[in-house]
């Protein structure tokens, strides 16, 4: 059962067209990946799936339901939940605070903080500094935690690997596993294509804002990708 | 020249100065918005409270029952209807209409009420003294009017730490987008934001009212020292900002023992010191 | 194949120049086919018209937003009345001293302000207005608070009669108003013009590129003060009698040049010549109704910050694609 589709999907930033006619599936439960160079329109289009960009209402379907170009706070509210490029947690909070407020909207459901310090058991530890002086891994997973808070069914993750060291970067994809195998559909952005495409179900390849190639994850064509990445 | 006495008087004074600050704190430290009406509405809520001591007949302090709830309506409304919308872009929207809105208020209540001035009238309570033990003669009203100021600083620390909607306010001073990302409604919290800081403005302005005596002009001269006592103490603190009242409230009460031209200098020259000698005031804490 | 070359003037801006020479000069001409209180409604456009292209100047090209212009007017006047009073200078050059000397003043105050920013900064200007008000009160030589008149023989040493003295205060109305026009014309075409579009749209991206902030921003700030200061002195010639409260009115000489520029259009030459029209049209019709001009007044500018920030100027440019002083430089082709 398809949990989000987007269908013909367009955005702009002011005059600038980033998206073109986007078409995405994530089937309910499905880990998919979406790759693409820099700019290549992956975060715009996560962007557009949460509210944050203006789209038609038609152009994105969750769970049935057009929720296209409704604000983020709302979407959140549905069910779709966004672990934001570049950690962004919030400096003047501290961890615990942090997560607290990612239950803000109060959704019902089985993560809470005990199950969030349970998952992330360095964060427990930390609960009472302020989140910035964690270090970049400890941050991406207070991200993550911060997101699982309002029970989402639909977890964005954008560039979860930007920044970190190795280790880091196997701990968080060993989490999402996790995550992944309790039910929660997850969209995940990256540029670190072996890490995307071994973690998901699908991929999806952008280019300069359309889909370029996509299809099951475990099927892959290097050359494809390439071709399909760097558009030679 | 009594200097006890001076001081006293000036850190009592502080107290209604920091009532005075913490709105325009409150609604800079969250919106990033310098509302140039609020003396006005600090004026407002004195009429409002006038029009509520004669025409239902309450004395000043019972008035606040009304004239809370209804200044906190205003703040909601005018943050919700018109200031949501001049954030987010460059500097002059907000600048410029909470400018005009101030024009607005002030011209409008002259209309309504005439320039001729007013006080509301408390009672014994407003000449009353305690005498302490050293000989010296502190006034009840000002000693209640401090007293009131550190129990609302208080209590907004308390929202502010220890309570999911003061979470939710330093999360979107921080990060307005991400917040709204974690599913925090941002037009309504910023209206929420300014109708609790119009809850401080409110007690701000009957306690001021029964203190001196007020016109539709006096909105100006307050919004200068709101601003005085916020900057001396520094952007981003509560406390910071009491203190920084307490800073102007003495500078004026020196000022006061030479002339009431002299109060209102020596407030302004204490302000351009702080702002010559530590720009970022003395317990700065906002992040820019 | 053709090149590219630097254009500035369009036909309409020729078209507007020539017609602006024609009025000037009809104007300049008003003594001998106007009436007195005539030559007084055109001066006083003409001196509100400078206040507002120079505030213009600060706000809508420096991004400096100042509440506090209004300390310039009150010491330009007060310089003039000092000079005249006390130190016997003619009035007519005391008029040029005065701004001089709210030009020197304001650099000392540039420093302390400019550690403000935004709104900050504005309200920053608001207060150093308000010392500069309580302090001139203060001074008895200067009239204390209530202020002191130009005596007739001062006003006599512009001309023996009252007709040849008005004549002559509203010549140099208009061309102070004049001048100033070319001031604000000259300072938006010179490179301070260029580096001010580029400070006002971002100060840290024309500071990386080596733009002096700090020095162009006190350079217009001191002489848009200096300017200010002019106008301050010339508006007490005319009312004759100053105090503090009149000089450093935040009311009369910033409240409704702000609302000029705001309605007219912030950021370009043609919009407070605009707003000045507006304002005084809205005056003359509302002139029966008290204070219900200024909450119109204010409610308009509201509307248009919200809806059109580009002013009724910009509505119109947009419309006709129109400037009529051209300050941009247009990209054009020269002929192959």
């Amino acid at each position: 059962m398809s949990l989000l589709r987007t269908r013909g999907l367009r955005a702009f930033y002011g005059d600038f067209q980033a998206l073109f006619d986007v078409d995405v599936d994530v089937a309910d439960g499905e880990t998919v990946a979406m790759i693409g160079a820099n700019g290549a329109g992956k975060t715009t289009f996560l962007r557009a799936v949460m509210g944050a960009l203006a789209a038609e209402p038609g152009m994105v379907v969750y769970d049935g339901h057009p929720i296209g170009g409704r604000s983020p706070h709302d979407i959140v509210r549905l069910g779709i939940a966004m672990v934001p490029e570049g950690r962004k947690l919030f400096p003047s909070l501290t961890v615990e605070e942090n997560l607290l407020i990612g239950a803000y909207c109060r959704r019902p459901g089985h993560w809470n903080l005990e199950r969030v310090f349970a998952l992330f058991p360095m964060l427990a530890e930390r609960r009472g500094i302020p989140a910035d002086s964690l270090s970049g891994g400890q941050q991406q997973m207070a991200a993550i935690g911060r997101a699982l808070m309002s029970n989402p069914r639909l977890l964005l993750c954008d560039e979860l690997s930007l920044g970190l060291a190795p280790v880091a970067i196997k701990d968080i994809y060993a989490c999402l596993a996790a995550i992944a195998a309790e039910g929660t559909t997850l969209v995940i952005v990256e540029q670190d294509i072996a890490r995307a495409l071994a973690a998901s179900d699908r991929f999806y390849c952008m280019q300069e804002g359309r889909v370029a190639l996509s299809g099951p994850a475990d099927q892959v064509n290097r050359q494809a990708i390439t071709t399909a990445y760097f558009g030679v | 020249m009594n200097w006890l006495s001076i001081l006293v008087q000036g850190v009592l004074l502080g107290g209604l100065y920091a009532l005075f600050a913490i709105g325009l704190s409150l609604s800079f430290g969250i919106m990033r918005l310098v509302n140039i009406a609020h003396g006005d509405l600090i004026v407002l809520s004195a009429f409002v409270a006038l029009v509520v001591v004669n025409g239902l007949g309450m004395p000043p302090f019972a008035s606040l029952a009304v004239v809370i709830p209804a200044m906190f309506a205003v703040g909601y409304a005018l943050q919700r209807g018109l200031l949501n919308y001049t954030l987010g872009g460059s500097l002059l929207p907000p600048l410029l209409v909470t400018f005009g809105v101030s024009v607005i208020i002030q011209n409008l209540l002259l209309e309504g009420f005439g320039a001729h001035v007013r006080r509301l009238q408390a009672g014994a309570i407003e000449t009353e003294s305690i005498v302490l033990p050293s000989g010296l003669a502190v006034g009840v009203f000002p000693l209640l009017v401090f007293a009131i100021a550190i129990v609302a600083i208080a209590s907004l620390q308390l929202l502010f730490f220890r309570t999911g909607l003061g979470r939710a306010f330093r999360a979107a001073s921080d990060d307005a987008t991400t917040a709204e990302l974690m599913g925090v409604d941002n037009r309504h919290l910023y209206a929420l934001a300014m109708a609790i800081a119009m809850v401080f403005t409110a007690l701000a302005g009957v306690l001021f009212a029964i203190r001196t005596t007020f016109d539709p002009a006096s909105g100006p001269i307050r919004l200068i020292f709101a601003f005085e006592a916020v900057i001396i103490g520094g952007l981003g603190s509560f406390w910071g900002t009491l203190v920084g009242g307490m800073v102007l409230g003495i500078a004026q009460a020196i000022g006061a023992a030479l002339s009431p031209t002299w109060q209102i200098l020596a407030g302004h020259i204490a302000f351009l010191v702080v702002l010559i000698v530590k720009p970022s005031g003395l317990f700065p804490r906002t992040r820019e | 194949m053709g090149g590219f070359e630097i254009e500035r003037s369009t036909q309409a801006s020729r078209a507007f120049a020539v017609f602006g020479v024609i009025l000037v000069a009809s104007l300049a001409a008003l003594p001998y086919w106007g009436g007195p209180g005539d030559m007084r409604l055109v001066a006083e456009m003409a001196y509100y018209l400078a206040l507002a292209q120079l505030w213009n100047l600060l706000a809508g090209y420096a991004g400096l937003v100042s509440v506090g212009q209004q300390a310039f007017v009150g010491l330009g006047a007060y310089a003039l009345f000092f000079a005249t009073a006390q130190l016997g200078i003619h009035p007519i050059v005391a008029v040029a001293l005065s701004g001089v000397f709210a030009g020197l003043v304001s650099i000392p105050v540039a420093f302390v302000v400019f550690r403000l920013r935004g709104a900050y900064f504005a309200v920053g200007t608001w207060v150093v207005a308000e010392i500069f008000a309580l302090s001139v009160s203060l001074v008895p030589v200067l009239g204390g608070g209530s202020g002191l008149s130009l005596t007739p023989a001062i006003v006599r040493q512009i001309a023996p009669d009252r007709a040849g003295r008005e004549t002559i205060v509203y010549w140099l109305s208009l061309g102070i108003c004049v001048v100033v026009f070319a001031v604000v014309y000259l300072m938006l075409r010179s490179r301070h013009g260029l580096a001010l579009t580029a400070i006002r749209d971002s100060e840290p991206a024309s500071a990386s590129l080596g733009v002096d902030t700090f020095r162009t921003k006190l350079i217009i700030y001191v002489v848009t003060a200096l300017c200010t200061g002019f106008v301050g002195a010339l508006i007490f010639i005319w009312k004759l009698r100053l105090s503090p409260e009149a000089g450093f009115s935040v009311n009369d000489w910033t409240v409704v040049v702000i609302f000029m520029v705001v309605i007219g259009g912030i950021g370009t030459l043609e919009g407070p010549i605009v707003g000045m029209l507006v304002y005084f049209v809205l005056r003359e019709l509302l002139a029966d109704y008290g204070t219900w001009y200024l909450i119109l007044l204010g409610t308009v500018a509201v509307v248009v910050m919200l809806r059109a920030q580009e002013g009724l100027w910009g509505l119109i440019a947009r419309r006709f694609d129109l400037e009529l002083f051209p300050v941009r430089r247009r990209l054009g082709r020269t002929e192959p």
